[in-house]
């Protein structure tokens, strides 16, 4: 860190010298590359070159001193040299052979396409590295809170379930119901036509409380909680309040994503089981208005027809997508940074990507339970 | 009193110890030597790299001893606000270290989180937390403390910041002042080894600024807090602080109390900076400084060329003879307890003198001027500016 050895070109404008000192090797080239930019030159005709000062010179540096003399003298100035140690005039010299090579090389300008794509490659694994260390930090954070139960923070955890499971009730009520009543709809036209009518109780059955009631669930959560989350983190790091709560001695993973991420995990089934009553009871009155099945026969039938793994699988996908949405909510607050402008680009994002993930691990789900022939 | 000591070579430098002594005895400060006081805060070559090849700060040593008020002072883009969160654990350093009361809290290869480090901080726009009461905001850090202990932390830090009986209203419910003394009962309530504070006075309107620098230097001097203080107003700096670190570029370039910073600058960027200055060439002949408007005593250590610039406060330069002389007044403002006068010297430089309130001279008016600079601050021609 010694400050003598770092390269440096000073300039005496009333006299006409340009001083160079330290070490002009390759580590110091972009330092002096920007203290150059920013020079300013001697005006008189005769210029003074003082290298005494020169403690070490490389190519690097040779270089860089070369294109400084280049350019002065296409400005019609006289150089003269002092004090140059004769091994570094050589090195120079040997330089100024190669003027056409120098000449060719790049400035400052477009980066070569293989260094563009160092850099987006880098990017990327940066971006996911970081993603991975979140979720170690997440985990870290939650085996903690198994640990010592004491340092949950049982007030967020309590208001997250309010805002984000019982809040939620009349919406997935509302559009479960309303899915039931679409499948029995169609279903009960091609079932009509093959003289079919009770299998209908099969076919709401299953579609609904395998796939559709914990994808739907999923789908609402993470538009209506997870951008919440997105949106909250987001304008607390743009006022520092995510700073501050990290001076005053809490951790913000215990703040603010594991209450979350547990709310989720206890609300998620819930609304699902409740998605799954208020689907079926839709298709059910389909069913009885449009196939002439009564309700006592459709759930004898649904007894028989629907086993319990049925219900079971849609039941483990809840808390999978549970965590999900928390983590990509909590995860893409945490990555906006400067205005608040791009808190609203983040919570499209995250809305984006944890739907994306929610269908990617419901497929990965049916293609590994079909694997295993369940 | 400190000893100041500045941290980097300058282009010229003074012996400001010699100096620094009899002014700094004058400002009585309540505090014992800072060799009796522990070492609370120590940065050691401290460098903060978002990209390689470009530090935000580099090589930045700094220490601050128990009750201390040390200011970081500088342009905008000088890397202070950089240093302050590299202290309080937000930006990880990429050379050098930190300790905190002796306990390593930053280097390359390890990093304390920001909520393991103690430091309590006020933020700029405050931080508060809109959906929480005053009282729930100051409490915020005492969660792990029991409810009987808490409740009178509370009743404490509200008689300090003087905002009993407003406990139950919401950051939007109060003025700029009391949501800054919010904050600081924030910060200081979970009882931290070291305050930051962010530019503390810039959203506030110049009135409430003097009295809240008042009231904040008196409380942190009342709880002995040490504190670290980030500002760019160098009046604030100096009415605050016990050390002044003047940063450029990311380097520190002088640490030392206010009297010597403004009297013995060690480079012309903090005789600019820390308030009015002028620099005139001179040269060096028998052992005193010929300039165009007189003759200065040579003083200090100050070694390298004959060629020199004279540093020029307004007040060490005195209009004495009004209608005579060669220079010409060009410009006066007028700053209520005194005026500032531009003067056009024969060679065509400006320098600036300043007169009590009550001398008004018209422009165009022919004057000749008396040096009463007291000490004399030499910079080589060639440094830069």
């Amino acid at each position: 860190m010694s400050l003598h050895q770092q390269a440096n070109l000073t300039v005496d404008v009333s006299q006409g010298v340009l001083r160079c000192s330290g070490n002009w090797t390759v580590t110091s080239l972009s330092r002096l590359e920007r203290q150059i930019c920013k020079i300013k030159w001697p005006e008189q005709r005769a210029v003074v070159w003082d290298g005494s000062g020169i403690t070490a010179l490389d190519t690097c540096g040779a270089v860089v001193l070369y294109r400084c003399l280049e350019r002065l003298r296409k400005e019609g100035r006289e150089i003269s040299w002092i004090g140059l140690r004769p091994e570094f005039a050589e090195l120079l010299n040997l330089v100024a052979d190669q003027a056409l090579a120098i000449a060719k090389m790049p400035v400052d300008g477009q980066p070569h396409w293989v260094a563009r794509l160092g850099v987006a490659v880098w990017t990327k694994a940066n971006q996911a590295i970081q993603a991975v260390a979140f979720l170690g930090a997440s985990t870290m954070a939650g085996v903690q809170a198994l640990v010592s139960p004491r340092t949950l923070r049982w007030r967020m955890l309590a208001k997250s379930l309010e805002r984000d499971g019982f809040h939620a009730l009349p919406i997935i009520g509302l559009l479960s119901f309303l899915m039931g009543v679409v499948i029995a709809y169609q279903g009960a036209e091609q079932l009509r036509a093959l003289g079919a009518n009770i299998f209908i109780v099969d076919l709401v059955g299953i579609a609904l409380l395998r796939e559709i009631a914990p994808l739907i669930t999923a789908i609402l959560i993470a538009g209506r909680s997870g951008s919440a989350y997105t949106a909250q983190i987001g304008t607390m790091r743009v006022t520092e309040e995510l700073d501050a709560v990290r001076t005053l001695g809490i951790s913000p993973f215990q703040y603010l994503v594991l209450p979350k991420v547990l709310a989720l995990l206890v609300a998620l089934p819930l609304l699902t089981v409740y998605a799954d009553v208020l689907g079926v009871l839709g298709g059910m009155m389909i069913a009885a208005n449009q196939l002439n099945i009564e309700m006592t026969e459709f759930l004898s039938r649904f007894e028989q027809a629907i086993a319990l793994k049925h219900y079971v699988i849609g039941l483990v996908k809840a808390p999978v997508f549970a965590v999900i949405i928390a983590l990509v909510g909590c995860y893409q607050g945490f990555q906006i940074y400067g205005g608040v402008d791009s808190v609203g680009q983040r919570t499209t994002i995250s809305v984006v990507q944890s739907i994306f993930l929610v269908i990617v691990f419901d497929a990965l789900f049916s293609i590994v339970l079909n694997w295993w022939g369940v | 009193m400190n000893s100041p000591t500045s941290s980097q070579p300058a282009p010229s430098t003074l012996d400001i110890r010699t100096f620094a002594s009899p002014i700094s005895e004058a400002n009585t400060q309540p505090l014992a030597s800072s060799s009796t006081r522990p070492t609370v805060l120590e940065l050691r070559a401290v460098t903060c790299a978002y990209e390689p090849q470009r530090p935000a700060i580099e090589a930045m040593s700094l220490t601050a001893a128990q009750g201390d008020i040390l200011c970081l002072l500088g342009p905008s883009g000088c890397g202070k606000t950089t240093t302050l969160r590299a202290i309080a654990g937000f930006e990880r350093v990429t050379y050098g270290e930190i300790r905190l009361n002796g306990r390593l809290v930053s280097s390359p290869q390890h990093h304390v989180p920001s909520e393991e480090r103690r430091v309590g901080m006020v933020f700029q726009d405050y931080a508060l937390f809109p959906h929480l009461c005053v009282a729930d905001n100051i409490t915020f850090g005492l969660h792990r403390w029991p409810a009987a202990a808490r409740r009178e932390r509370l009743r404490i830090m509200l008689d300090l910041i003087g905002l009993k009986g407003l406990e139950h209203r919401y950051p939007h419910e109060l003025s700029g002042g009391q949501r800054q003394r919010v904050a600081l009962a924030r910060a200081l309530a979970p009882n931290p080894v070291l305050l930051l504070l962010d530019e503390p006075f810039s959203n506030l309107d110049p009135d409430m600024t003097v009295k809240m620098r008042e009231e904040l230097l008196q409380l942190l001097r009342g709880t002995r807090t040490t504190t670290v203080l980030v500002t760019h107003d160098h009046d604030e700096a100096f009415a605050m602080a016990d050390q002044v670190a003047v940063l450029h570029g990311g380097r520190l370039v002088q640490c030392d109390a206010p009297e010597t910073l403004y009297h013995l600058p060690n480079c012309p960027f903090v005789a600019e900076f820390v308030g009015q200055a002028d620099f005139i060439p001179g040269v060096i002949e028998n052992g005193k400084v010929m300039t165009e408007i007189g003759e200065f005593p040579r003083q200090g250590t100050y070694q390298g060329g004959n060629h020199v610039l004279v540093m020029i406060r307004p007040d060490d330069i005195r209009i004495v003879r009004v209608g005579h002389g060669t220079a010409r007044i060009e410009y006066r403002q007028f700053r209520g307890s005194e005026n500032l006068y531009r003067i056009r010297l024969p060679s065509g430089r400006h320098i600036h003198c300043a007169q009590p309130s009550t001398h008004v001279y018209a422009i165009g008016t022919a004057v000749e001027l008396e040096i009463i600079a007291t000490h004399t601050v030499l910079f080589e021609q060639s440094s830069t500016r």
